[in-house]
């Protein structure tokens, strides 16, 4: 199998061995980003000298270490939403146009410390607002599946990458299913940890109270190296959580006789695909041999949950998306007369569509006379369904759903109805407004050869449980091993 | 104006004197070249985030507990959102409907004795950046400059009542309010500066009627002098609008210290919606009563409570006392003196009239100057003794101000030292007396205005250098 292909735990075993090197598995990387690049449009930076250069320093690492990082040496891409100093980060906008941020995301810094390769910066929808990729001011990305399809969004380009082996992994973001849905779409794993798990700082910003860092990977047990070095209170971010971070690698475990998954009711709804429903039951009976116990459970306020983020997200949006107003960096209209000209131009030209209708909601449902009965009144329903959670936990080690109602649907399908777009989301969105861990992982193909993701759900800073809940259905099944046909 | 009462509230703005800044490690350091005290947090970069400064807490939380108020358990910090170029996040993170401090009050004492003023809330926020309309070096006046130094500087803002009823009783709140400030070392009280700001809400209402008018915002007052003459500026505007049967518009209004007039800035339609919602980046600021008492327990003693003092312990005349403790330095300087030379009220005297005098000449604080206690209270001690007369003291003092020099050294260097040596009194006395004898013979006969020309007399003879207390003595055994 060529080395881009490979997973990272594959990939460290060989260069422990030194059967291969770090330069290898990045020519490879990079060789492979040749040849498919142009059709899938996964990248929106890349960086191979540096990366070349990259690989060179952790192969002298790894000549002389005896124990290095499992990440050491591993070509790895970020969304562009990270911020990489001394590199462009401009979150897909026109209005971040030739943006070098002077520092680095906490995030990405910390995969440095453990000496990975980074390819490049990768492609989303235009400030992660998005479910498919399409809003990026720099074209829309491909799923390595079906070209004429979308890779789901907003992190699609990071989907797609590893998918397709144009990087080992790499790191998303999930507002409202960002790395989930986009993860079950390219038959891969995505991770979205627990709000407070992993550092927001040097993230750019879209929804303070949602955005959370996770890893994207090939399975379970990448999805797991990558937390290891990610997750952890950082002073500069005070959202995260000051908590002793487990050894995730010690959650792997197939073993899973007597777990208690719940099967929220609610998340098998009318209209969804039935080849979805399919594929999730047949995980489920999966789950039932393994010995788990499942059972259903209500959620009962999970249909306010398009509504709630809706207005939260968009709110804190339209505040975070402030800064970017031309005087100090990015893109500014040159030709405007005064200060209010400035502001007017630099931002209608600045910013796209999707982006707009999310400011123009949020300051709506901000403004004096709507607060209380939109901010306020999500922010009540909201609890509402952090404690429907709550409730299921008491019983429950962890939660299993679909993660989307339908596979992936074709590029332009659903960009001129902005609803049917938010609704694609409804199965994840819960998750970020609970704070909650959830992973996505494969559990089958439709008829037309598309991924489909199983969503496995974790009471707080349960990402133990999810981890080998995960683990034990890929010990069971092969989904995780099937690669594109590309 | 007597048969208007104007209602006036003042909202001030104090910058916490905090080495960093309120949401990340940048020095607060006043006059560094622009932007130089900046990072990716103050500058408002993509991706960065605020943390919150416990030393500016531990500050707000002393100006609460300084004014009576409640500290809240739980508050919350809130975005305000508007877009300018000095205010890079397009939001000011503050506080809004669940600041740090709720309640509390001022006592004032002005001409028509004690009064409470009673407070609304103190808040804390951060500071936005300054624009500068000339470029600082080139002069340039072609564009709109940044400075971000002051951004995210910490304030605390103060929102008084409207209890105060007069252009007087707002100028003491301010300097009341100000001392307390000052005392606890939270800020440096300079409004010049714009360390410390005030914004006005005024109303005037004819006398019998109760419910208030309709109140003004004035802004942009910087200075006490300033405040005086806006406060009043406004207080007769508005009534002569009544007055002429017009109608006072609520509206935002700024004060132009050129021109000594206020003009409208925005009306009440033009006034912003800040869309205030939580911020999501910082979690709500929890305060629990054991921080609350530690803090409580490193107070200073505040300016009212030394007044008292002073007045039970130094037997000081309320007046005396007040301007003693106006600043926390001269009060101890008065407190070392008396420790000295057990002298309150002479030194009391010495520092409201010669001292406050020279240094207001010299606009310098005490711990500028190059008094110190020894030598003020040596100066004291050589009056009080009569070696030289109050008169030649004030000389003395005035060259002490100007070179630090010991005052017995002056007073030789001078040849100050009044003549208290009786012999060669005696013979001033007796050329007088020989020279005048009609007007010796009245004295003697119980004409006591004669006295007062004697003591003239003798004076002029010995140069003004005569102990006048000897000298009436002297005169008196004369007259037997």
């Amino acid at each position: 199998m060529s080395l881009h292909a490979q997973t990272i735990h594959e990939l460290h075993k060989k260069l422990k061995k030194k059967e291969i090197t770090a330069t290898e598995i990045t020519e490879d990387v990079f060789k492979r980003i040749e040849s498919v690049e142009d059709k899938l449009h996964s990248y929106v930076h890349l960086c191979r000298d540096h990366a070349l250069e990259a690989a060179k320093a952790a192969d002298k690492i790894i000549q002389t270490k005896k124990d290095f990082s499992p990440l050491t040496g591993i070509p790895m891409g970020l969304k562009d939403i990270f911020l990489t100093k001394g590199r462009p980060t401009t979150c897909a906008s026109r209005i971040l146009e030739g943006y070098i941020p002077p520092y680095s995301a906490t995030s990405a810094s910390k995969l440095f410390e453990h000496n990975i390769v980074l390819t490049g910066k990768l492609n989303m929808d235009e400030f992660a607002m998005g479910s498919s990729t399409e809003t990026s001011v720099y074209g829309p990305t491909r799923n390595p599946w079906n070209l004429d399809y979308i890779p789901g969004g907003s992190s699609g380009g990071s989907a797609t990458a590893v998918a397709a082996g144009e990087c080992i992994a790499a790191l998303g973001t999930d507002t409202g299913g960002s790395i989930r849905q986009p993860a079950s779409h390219c038959g891969i794993v995505g991770l979205k940890p627990t709000y407070g798990r992993v550092s927001r700082y040097g993230v750019i910003a879209f929804a303070s109270s949602l955005d959370q860092v996770g890893p994207i990977a090939k399975d379970v047990t990448d999805c797991a190296l990558i937390l290891q070095a990610i997750a952890g209170w950082d002073p500069k971010d005070s959202t995260s959580l000051n908590l002793p971070v487990p050894d995730y690698n010690k959650a792997l475990n197939p073993t899973i006789k007597g777990l208690k998954i719940g099967i929220p009711e609610e998340y098998f709804v009318e209209g969804m695909d039935p080849e979805v429903t399919h594929a999730v039951k047949t995980a489920i009976e999966t789950y039932k041999k393994l010995g788990a116990h499942c059972e259903p459970v209500s959620l009962p306020h999970t249909e306010y949950a398009v509504a709630t983020y809706y207005i939260i997200a968009p709110a804190e949006a339209s505040s975070n998306l402030s800064r970017y107003d031309g005087v100090r960096y990015g893109y500014r209209n040159q030709q405007s007369k005064d200060l209010i000209e400035t502001y007017k131009k630099t931002r209608t030209e600045g910013f796209g569509n999707e982006v707009k209708r999310r400011i123009m909601l949020g300051t709506y449902v901000l403004s004096a006379g709507y607060y209380d009965a939109y901010y306020l009144k999500a922010q009540k329903v909201r609890t509402l369904i952090r404690k429907d959670f709550e409730k299921a936990f008491k019983t429950f080690d962890v939660l299993i759903t679909p993660c989307s109602p339908t596979p992936a649907f074709k590029i332009g399908e659903k960009t001129s109805d902005p609803l049917q777009m938010y609704l694609s989301d409804i199965f994840t969105i819960n998750v970020n407004l609970a704070g909650l861990p959830g992973m996505v992982l494969p559990c089958g193909l439709s008829s037309k050869g598309l991924p489909i993701g199983l969503q496995i759900i974790g009471p707080h800073f349960g990402e133990e449980k999810i981890l080998q809940a995960g683990f034990a259905f890929e010990q069971a099944t092969d989904w995780h091993t099937k690669r594109p046909p590309l | 104006m007597t048969d208007f009462i104007p209602t006036i509230g003042l909202e001030v703005h104090a910058q916490l004197l905090t080495k960093t800044k309120l949401f990340c490690g940048c020095p607060t350091t006043f006059g560094k070249p622009p932007n130089d005290n900046t990072c990716p947090v103050c500058l408002g970069l993509p991706g960065a985030l605020p943390v919150l400064n416990r030393q500016a807490v531990e500050f707000a939380i002393k100006a609460g507990l300084a004014t009576h108020g409640r500290i809240a358990h739980k508050s919350v910090f809130a975005r305000k959102n508007y877009f300018y170029p000095d205010l890079p996040k397009g939001y000011q993170i503050s506080q809004y409907e669940l600041p740090l401090i709720l309640g509390g009050h001022v006592d004032i004492v002005t001409s028509k004795g004690h009064k409470k003023i009673g407070l609304e809330r103190i808040h804390m926020e951060e500071d936005a950046g300054k624009s500068l309309h000339e470029h600082p070096e080139t002069r340039a006046t072609n564009a709109t400059w940044v400075d971000l130094n002051r951004a995210c500087v910490p304030l605390i803002e103060i929102v008084s009542k409207p209890d105060m009823e007069s252009t007087e009783e707002a100028v003491i709140y301010l300097k009341t309010l100000r001392a307390i400030l000052v005392y606890l070392e939270i800020n440096d009280g300079n409004l010049e500066e714009g360390s410390l700001r005030c914004d006005a809400n005024i109303s005037v209402r004819p006398i019998h009627q109760k419910e208030l008018g309709t109140r003004a915002e004035l802004k942009n007052i910087n200075s006490f002098k300033n405040i005086e003459k806006a406060l009043t500026y406004e207080i007769n505007r508005q009534i002569t609008r009544i007055r002429e049967g017009q109608k006072v518009i609520q509206e935002t209004r700024l004060w132009n210290s050129e021109k000594n007039i206020t003009e409208s800035m925005r009306g009440k339609e033009e006034a912003h919606d800040y869309r205030y919602f939580p911020d999501p980046d910082l979690l709500p600021l929890i305060v629990d009563d054991e921080w609350i008492n530690k803090i409580r327990g490193c107070l200073p003693e505040l300016p009212a409570v030394k007044q008292t003092r002073f007045m039970n312990q130094y037997k000081l005349p309320e007046y005396d006392a007040s301007l003693l403790i106006q600043s926390q330095s001269l009060a101890d300087f008065f407190e070392a003196c008396v420790r000295l030379y057990n002298e309150p009220k002479k030194i009391s005297n010495w520092i409201m009239t010669e001292l406050l005098r020279e240094l207001k000449n010299r606009d310098i604080e005490i711990h500028q100057s190059k008094i110190d206690t020894k030598l003020f209270t040596k100066l004291l001690q050589i009056i009080n003794q009569g070696t030289i007369s109050t008169n030649a003291g004030k000389e003395v003092f005035s060259k002490m101000m100007e070179s630090g020099e010991d005052p017995e050294k002056i007073v030789q260097d001078l040849g100050l030292a009044q003549v208290s040596d009786t012999d060669s009194l005696e013979l001033l006395i007796n050329e007088v007396l020989k020279n005048h004898p009609d007007e010796f013979e009245r004295l003697k006969k119980g004409d006591g205005k004669l006295m007062g020309f004697f003591v003239g007399q003798i004076m002029k003879a010995s140069k003004g250098k005569a102990n006048p207390k000897l000298l009436n003595e002297l005169i008196a055994k004369k007259l037997k």
